[in-house]
């Protein structure tokens, strides 16, 4: 992540990166990256990488942890000791363990767990290099890994993040923007179906600012969506 | 049984305890409860009790900001509170609930804690906020913030006599510029309501916890629960976050 900076971060209507407020930093999408998952896919948003890799539907132990009528889904969010500036100490931490709950929370809606009595589909998400938006970046990973999995889905799950930045509303924030903005929003969609499975909102805002925050990162996801369609088409299905 | 009762009532427009669906149940704040610790609050909602407690003690501060004070929100779950809690080491529902609470005071800046500082870069206050839960009977998380908040509001610094602590004795209040309050808004098929009784809390599909300040500018929110949201919902649960928030901030 970035650190704290004194510098103007918006500078006649662009930002220190060069992008207008509403772009996204340069998305790389890839598919099916680690031979040993069920499925798995690689995201970058300009230098933020998430790896996400999906196990799964398997067999649940030990068996205590079984649901007789439903499977269950578990999810990892983790960051490489090399991924930030201070090397951050392996492990779990109290934020990855945040993370980890409301991205568990962002998938549910989109599965069919009730399929998969006694059994759980386990998700790993790993952000080998963080420049703001990790969460988000896992999410947009973590979707595709699940689709290259085969997994039934309601549908996709695209993320971004949006934010304030003195005065001025921007989208998908980088590591210094994310340390210095006013206020930082992540929200995750089932972008066809219209529907919220991730909402978490950090600084100060009026109603107005944080609807109008919510309608741009609608638009975005929407626009995230159609690049991992693009990619899983590609791969799976030959350019259409 | 009660979790099919609380779903059909609340399908029926109604409650277990017949309230309305922006009613909070009757709530009680007392402060100082505690006099071992340099602020404290007990707060019950209903019969969901909980006691949260400031410590503070001189620390090192972080690297990235060597000129303020440190704040650390921690809750335990105790297992005599629910049922359904554990000892040992904070589950994943405890940490949320921390750093929920932790949001709402950091975000809005309410801890002044460039105001905290004892030898600039060396040596500033480090604020323990400890949240326990004495008895689980619905929404924690309001409960928590509550008494949070209130606990430092009425915090003071401990005396402090050639660098050390003197224990026992207090000087100046704990600086602390605003009173964030959280409303968590719970949702089940199109019904919005607050302040969830126990019986109510396990058919929520989704819920969103929101702190507003008191200008009704917001500081914080977490959306939690197994479903989804319709975007178009969002509005009319931030609106109702706002009025109720203004309702229990009359309270303190």
């Amino acid at each position: 992540m970035g650190k704290a900076t004194d510098k103007e971060l918006i500078v006649n209507g662009r930002r220190l990166d060069g992008r207008e407020p509403y772009h996204m930093r340069e998305i790389k999408m890839s598919v099916d990256e680690i031979s040993s998952a069920n499925g798995s896919a690689k995201v970058s948003f300009g230098k933020t990488t998430a790896y996400a890799s999906v196990h799964g539907p398997r067999s649940l132990f030990p068996k205590f942890l079984q649901e007789s009528d439903t499977g269950i889904l578990r999810c990892r969010y983790n960051m490489a000791p090399f991924s930030v500036d201070d090397r951050k100490s392996p492990g779990p931490d109290r934020r990855s363990v945040e993370i980890s709950k409301v991205i568990r929370r962002a998938f549910e809606p989109v599965l069919f767990l009730e399929d998969y009595p006694k059994s759980t589909v386990d998700s790993f998400i790993e952000i080998v290099e963080a420049d703001g938006s990790t969460r988000v970046t896992g999410i947009n990973a973590l979707s595709m890994a699940l689709a290259s999995a085969g997994i039934p889905m309601k549908d996709l799950v695209a993320a971004c993040s949006v934010g304030k930045i003195s005065d001025t509303l921007i989208v998908d924030l980088n590591g210094v923007e994310d340390n210095n903005s006013e206020s930082d929003v992540g929200v995750a969609m089932m972008p066809q179906k219209d529907i919220v499975t991730l909402l978490q909102m950090d600084g100060i805002l009026t109603k107005e600012e944080l609807v109008m925050l919510l309608n741009l990162a609608r638009e975005s996801c929407k626009k995230i969506y159609q690049i991992q369609k693009q990619t899983l088409m590609e791969k799976y299905r030959g350019a259409e | 049984m009660m979790e099919r009762y609380a779903l059909e009532l609340i399908e029926h427009g109604k409650r277990v305890d017949k309230r309305k669906f922006d009613q909070f149940r009757d709530i009680e704040i007392k402060t100082g409860v505690i006099s071992k610790a340099e602020g404290s609050a007990y707060v019950r909602i209903g019969k969901t009790q909980v006691i949260a407690g400031v410590k503070i003690g001189v620390g090192t501060p972080f690297s990235d900001s060597p000129n303020n004070g440190v704040l650390i929100v921690n809750t335990e779950f105790t297992p005599m509170a629910s049922p359904e809690f554990e000892s040992g080491p904070p589950g994943e529902n405890a940490v949320e609930l921390a750093r929920i609470v932790d949001r709402g005071i950091r975000e809005s800046k309410s801890l002044e804690t460039e105001k905290l500082v004892i030898v600039p870069g060396e040596k500033v206050w480090t604020v323990f906020v400890d949240i326990h839960i004495i008895d689980h009977q619905g929404n924690l998380i309001d409960a928590a913030a509550l008494a949070a908040i209130n606990a430092l509001i009425t915090a003071k610094l401990p005396k402090l006599e050639e660098g050390k602590v003197v224990a026992g004795e207090h000087g100046d209040k704990l600086p602390v510029a605003h009173k964030p309050v959280t409303v968590t808004v719970c949702k089940v098929g199109d019904n919005l309501f607050v302040d969830p009784a126990i019986e109510e809390e396990s058919v929520v599909e989704s819920k969103v916890s929101i702190a507003v300040m008191e200008d009704g500018k917001i500081c914080a929110i977490q959306k939690q629960g197994a479903s989804g949201i319709a975007f178009n919902d969002l509005e009319a649960i931030v609106d109702l976050a706002i009025k109720k928030a203004g309702d229990l901030r009359k309270l303190m």
